[in-house]
């Protein structure tokens, strides 16, 4: 079953369009790694998905339904969280944010739902931080509240724009342990992701985008040397270990 | 009941609705919104009059409400289609003042309504404009008018105290997850129409702009926890309510007029000891914080 399904997607802002006739289907259990240059439309992409901005045309169905009618299995990590930083609030505050369409309206969070949230902060390596003002943590640190606030929901699928900005080493091992954790309990997973060195190793499926796709499917049939240099026009000859095709080319 | 403790009581609920209600404002960066709205609410008492001919708290709270809303309206209007927003507030409070104004100068004759009270207000009335219901007094209609507001906001940020909270820290994540963000806003900008109309007539218009936002803006620099933001936000209405009494009894000065100052020296205080942004503590931490520099060199 596919978990996602965009059909003619086109975006645009102020009349210029950002995101052209997106067409992909994401099957269930699978992690796609949406790749792509700076300002190719990936963020863009995720937003439009998950209607947080206006499209101009397309559809979008999650496990075959509407989006309006699946919110409680979806999960979000924005790129850069447009949050207000001062708000006062700490970070297992935040982290029960993302149980709050669980909890139902006029309802407060039960103990339940605190025991988990603070075990969410804690598989992030954040449980000795629980209470701190978010102003007051490092950039790598709030990401990694609003990765535990994602995880919190409990979603069937995930989109994650750059989760891995930011984050030290150690961290990124920890994400992308829960992730493969998250994929073998059958829930699908979209990244955006900048380091084509990993791409082999953390995502199955991937897909290549610049304003239109380049290609869609299978990380080994579609992360090749001729579509990466489609998607970053000739751009990529720096790249030291490029994908399998890569070394075969050369 | 003694005129003193009408007018008290009239400025404590002051301070407690409008300090709530504008905590929610300030932490939404809107506080310019509660002077916008504080102002324009003066066309829907003008509005309530020509429709009703009377001055009687039901209709004025309902033309209140309505013009707020459309304050609200427009300003978001006019600021989605690329206005700035300070600009856009700047607009349409001006024009829907003046309209309301204007229209005042119409009725002017008939009835008490001016500009002058509008703006400035007379708690010291108060204890005698009494809700009378055949010939039996049940206490000055301010008091009515401001308790039932005051409950019914409560009400609100009570049933959707998740969603409000939601909203204003993270509006994307709130629309994700199927908050009615734009609807939030709006019943925000309800409560905010209703406490200034309620308020009006005690404190006016402009004091009202202090009692919602000095309020919260001290709070603020106090707590890092939401929820005790709006209680300390509400209790420092209340405070400056009683304050700004006593300081009105003591020099025989306007009421309403020393209860905006205390508000004014709440915010002072908080903002010189204030544990997290206090200027004094920053001093006091600022020179140990040098001194271990110093001493590891
Ligand atoms: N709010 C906006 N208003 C106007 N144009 C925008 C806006 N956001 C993005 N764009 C444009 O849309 C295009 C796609 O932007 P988007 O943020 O989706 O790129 P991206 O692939 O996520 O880039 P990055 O790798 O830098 O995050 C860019 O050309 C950008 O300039
Ligand atoms: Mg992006």
């Amino acid at each position: 079953m596919n978990a996602l399904t965009v059909s003619n997607m086109s975006v645009s802002y102020d009349k210029q369009l950002a995101l052209e006739n997106v067409s992909f289907s994401v099957p269930e259990g699978s992690m796609t790694g949406i790749i792509g240059p700076n300002g190719a439309g990936k963020s863009t992409l995720i937003k439009s998905i998950l209607q947080l901005l206006p499209t101009v045309s397309g559809t979008v169905e999650v496990f075959k339904k509407p989006l309006r009618s699946q919110r409680k299995i979806i999960g979000y990590v924005p790129q850069r969280s447009e949050v207000d930083w001062d708000f006062p609030t700490n970070a297992l505050d935040v982290v029960l944010m993302g149980r709050y369409n669980h909890i139902g309206m006029f309802k407060r969070a039960s103990k339940k739902e605190v025991t988990w949230a603070k075990h969410c902060l804690q598989r992030v390596g954040m449980q000795d931080y629980a209470s701190r003002q978010i102003s007051q943590l490092s950039g790598g640190q709030q990401q990694r509240v609003f990765l535990a606030r994602a995880m919190a929901q409990d979603a069937k699928i995930y989109f994650m724009d750059e989760p891995f900005a930011g984050v030290d080493a150690s961290t990124e091992k920890a994400i992308i342990q829960l992730m493969k954790e998250w994929k073998n309990e059958g829930k699908t997973v979209l990244v955006v992701h900048h380091d084509l060195q990993t791409v082999n190793d953390y995502f199955d499926h991937v897909l290549l985008l610049n304003k239109t796709p380049i290609a869609y499917g299978e990380t080994n049939r579609v992360f090749t040397l001729a579509n990466l240099e489609e998607a970053y026009g000739g751009k990529i000859a720096f790249l030291q270990q490029g994908p399998k095709a890569a070394k075969g080319s050369t | 009941m003694s005129y003193t403790f009408w007018i008290l009581l009239t400025g404590c609920l002051v301070g407690l609705t409008c300090g709530i209600t504008g905590a929610l404002l300030v932490l939404r960066k809107m506080a310019m919104i509660a002077d916008a709205i504080s102002h324009t609410v003066l066309l829907g008492i003008v509005g309530a009059f020509f429709v009703t001919q009377s001055l009687s708290g039901i209709p004025m709270l309902i033309g209140a409400g309505i013009v707020g809303i459309l304050t609200a309206v427009f300003v978001e209007m006019l600021h989605s289609s690329g206005v700035q927003s300070d600009a856009a507030i700047g607009i349409v409070f001006t024009s829907l003042f003046a309209l309301g104004v204007v229209l005042i100068s119409f009725i002017g004759d008939q009835v008490h309504l001016d500009v002058q009270h509008a703006l400035m207000g007379e708690i010291a009335f108060v204890p005698w404009n009494t809700l009378t219901i055949n010939g039996v007094s049940y206490g000055p209609t301010a008091v009515w008018m401001l308790g039932a507001v005051l409950a019914v906001n409560l009400i609100l940020i009570t049933l959707f105290y998740k969603e409000i909270k939601m909203s204003t820290f993270d509006p994307q994540f709130a629309t994700l997850i199927g908050v009615p963000v734009m609807i939030i806003h709006y019943l925000l900008m309800t409560m905010v129409s209703l406490s200034t109309v309620a308020s009006f007539d005690s404190v006016g218009a402009i004091l009202v702009v202090a009692m919602l936002i000095v309020p919260g803006a001290t709070a603020y620099l106090l707590t890092d926890r939401f929820f005790v933001l709006l209680i300390l936000s509400g209790v420092i209405g209340i405070l400056s309510a009683a304050l700004g009494y006593g300081f009105a009894i003591q020099w025989n000065v306007s009421i309403a007029g020393s209860m905006a100052v205390a508000t004014g020296v709440f915010f002072i205080a908080a903002f010189l000891f204030g544990p997290k942004q206090g200027v004094v503590i920053k001093k006091i931490r600022g020179t140990t914080g040098k001194k271990t520099v110093q001493s590891s060199t």
